[in-house]
């Protein structure tokens, strides 16, 4: 046990981290002069600082939803039916990295990667295995898909379909968010203009088909675990979101329709209250461009909804089961932060797929967090704090001048296109580093509290099935062996004759596309005939 | 780490730092590169979504030092391995390969018996990596 310190004594050394790890120095107390006398006013009130909805998690609580997906359509329609036995309450699919790119099964550049990172959907056919037994009418699925968004859209439209179940009956997500790609996730294909198009497509084309889907989710997840701050991860993505609205717009969408349906996708860290201010400050920053900019006044369309993820490269391969308490602390920061939808990372994340075990135990996680902290009983209930609202406030301020620092470049388009964004966030990676690496910023277990000779235990190792390969290659062969030609060719020559006009929404091609079962290379063949391929600006 | 005032370690190699396959996760090897030309070394970045023999070329033209791969979708060792043997059969197998990213503690045993002459990890220094490179051309 530690001494109790005697009364008198001279108080211990203040921390010596002083500073958020966004930069924003941190006073040692805040007080209500300070703080500006803070009034956030009520949940679901303009400009929604606490939060969307005037019940909060009473009335609507978080979609747990894990992300997951591995090998072929059959083992990932497994772990699905697993977690929904769970109690989890949407699916997440990971998708392999042909998939997210374009490539069929077969291609060279395809097949080290087959059903490594999540499930190869090279055509309907796999959709349709992927939820055999699972309702699409009652589930809501969220796709990690970007490149292939409107092609994966397009799919799940056409199981849908097959499974007898309503498309405005549909609920979930596409990430469909290119801008990000370019920048740090790095599944783009087709040059930054006609990816927009497609994008506009799936929007306007979703609206009216499958209302209650969200055809976008506008990320910051990847620019914050490429290396950047929590600040600039929301500037960024709101910059991002505003060039999504200025080409719908463009593109003659309903800006009050379309903006009901946009959503928003971050990563948690571990500095709590920088990253529940985060989404309080992005909330209302949200609004109030809409607002102010762009003149909307319908709440539903001001609404800045946005799902999370706890993990990623705030996990640690050193000691790994302390990533568990790790996620529990940013678990709670979303809670705070207010979010729609929470997935939290497996322990084992920093270094393979999680095993049944591990999984189990992030899905836990946030079981107790939601049924025995008692977090989510009040809404906002850091509303009114006095260091929360200071830094609610200064984040949303220091976001606006990231923002203004794009705008000044010339846009978030031009910024991606010349490598400029690209660029300060490896700067930043760079510089995150060498604070690790000095030690300025701890990582216990890692470059502080290390034991002597640490040898870590990871448990179980997830292990892939080394024949999923094999078994991928030989389903899509038969695919094409067996479907109907004719059929294929015409939809995907009405595809490219169409992309190749600018007035055509290209939706309902592909949606024929996929009921003819042709490949997601197929399609992506075609529209790289019209549209060539995106050359990435190489600054270092 | 190197100042402005001394020569790094790595002054006069040439090292290609390249992403083999389709992961698209290049903040590693950004800072890897950055950190190489902290070092002295000329840096030559592939860019994403290079094949190995794309990246042998690449190795050969340039006439380099070493080749980093960074590799976190889980396929090193396909990947590694026809990059290694790429480089023996343009007879530069003796170019020193190196790689890094989500590489499990029990395939980085696998990755060295393969030919590959060290693996980083994401919580290694920096400076520790320097260091490892610069006996490796020692």
């Amino acid at each position: 046990m530690s001494a109790v310190p005697k009364p008198g004594a001279p108080q211990t050394q203040p921390e010596k981290r002083v500073a958020t790890p966004s930069g924003i120095e941190v006073p040692v107390v805040v007080t209500r002069e300070m703080a500006g006398d803070p009034d956030p006013g009520l949940p679901a009130a303009y400009p929604f600082t606490r939060g969307i909805f005037a019940d909060g998690y009473r009335g609507r609580p978080w979609t747990i939803r894990q992300y997951s997906g591995f090998g072929s359509a059959e083992e990932s329609n497994q772990r699905y039916r697993f977690l929904l036995d769970q109690g989890q309450t949407g699916l997440s699919v990971a998708l392999d990295l042909p998939t997210q790119c374009g490539y069929d099964p077969d291609d060279a550049m395809a097949r080290p990667e087959i059903g490594k990172v999540g499930v190869s959907l090279f055509s309907l056919s796999e959709m349709e295995t992927l939820f055999e037994g699972i309702d699409l009418g009652a589930i809501s699925t969220s796709f990690t898909i970007n490149g292939t968004a409107a092609i994966i859209y397009a799919m799940y439209l056409a199981a849908a379909d097959k499974q007898g179940v309503p498309r405005e009956k549909l609920t979930g997500t596409i990430q469909n968010d290119i801008l990000k790609e370019y920048v740090a996730r790095g599944t783009w294909i087709f040059p930054v203009r006609p990816s927009l198009r497609l994008i506009a497509d799936s929007i306007l084309y979703s609206n009216e088909v499958s209302p209650r889907f969200n055809a976008i989710s506008i990320a910051g997840a990847h620019v914050r675990d490429a290396g950047c701050t929590a600040v600039e991860e929301m500037a960024y993505t709101l910059a991002n979101g505003l060039a999504y609205v200025d080409e719908l717009i463009r593109r003659g969408g309903d800006l009050t329709k379309f903006a009901r349906r946009l959503s928003f996708f971050f990563y948690v860290h571990m500095d709590l209250f920088e990253e529940a201010s985060k989404f309080r400050a992005g909330r209302r920053l949200w609004a109030k461009l809409l607002r102010e900019r762009y003149g909307v006044t319908d709440d539903k369309a001001l609404h800045f909804r946005f799902g999370v993820v706890c993990g990623g490269s705030s996990l640690v391969a050193a000691q790994p089961y302390n990533n568990i308490v790790r996620v529990a602390i940013e678990n709670m920061a979303a809670v705070l932060g207010g979010a729609q939808s929470i997935f939290t990372c497996a322990y084992d994340e920093a270094f393979q797929i999680p095993t049944e075990f591990s999984a189990e135990i992030a899905l836990r996680t946030q079981q107790i967090v939601r049924h025995e902290s008692g977090i989510a009983a009040t809404v906002d209930p850091l509303g009114g704090s006095y260091y929360v609202e200071w830094l609610t406030e200064r984040m949303e301020k220091t976001m606006l001048e990231v923002m203004g620092e794009i705008d000044a470049y010339g846009g978030v388009v031009k910024a991606i296109e010349d490598g400029w964004l690209q660029r300060r966030i490896a700067v930043r990676a760079k510089q995150k580093k060498d604070a690790t690496d000095r030690g300025e910023r701890i990582v216990v277990g890692q470059n502080q509290f290390r034991r002597e000779a640490q040898a870590d235990s990871y448990g179980e190792v997830f292990r892939l099935d080394p024949q999923i390969s094999a078994r991928v290659l030989a389903k899509h062969a038969a695919l094409k062996r067996e479907r109907d030609a004719a059929r294929v060719e015409r939809s995907l020559a009405a595809l490219e004759a169409a992309a190749a006009t600018d007035t055509h929404n290209l939706m309902p091609l592909l949606i024929e596309c996929c009921h003819a079962y042709a490949t997601v290379g197929e399609m992506v063949d075609r529209l790289k005939r019209c549209w060539g391929e995106f050359q990435e600006p190489v600054r270092l | 780490m190197s100042s402005a005032l001394s020569p790094g370690p790595l002054v006069g190699k040439r090292i290609l730092v390249a992403k083999p396959g389709l992961d698209g996760h290049d903040s590693g090897a950004k800072v890897i590169a950055l950190a190489l030309r902290d070092a002295g070394a000329e840096v030559i970045y592939t860019g994403l979504r290079k094949s190995p023999e794309f990246i042998v070329r690449v190795a050969l033209d340039e006439d380099v030092s070493a080749v980093g791969l960074s590799i976190l979708s889980g396929s090193h060792k396909e990947l590694a391995r026809e990059v290694l043997e790429g480089l023996r059969a343009a007879g530069v197998g003796d170019i020193p390969v190196f790689v890094g990213g989500t590489i499990p503690p029990e395939d980085a045993a696998g990755l060295l018996a393969a030919g590959v002459k060290g693996v980083f990890t994401n919580d290694m220094p920096l400076a520790q990596m320097i260091d490892e490179l610069a006996r490796a051309f020692a």
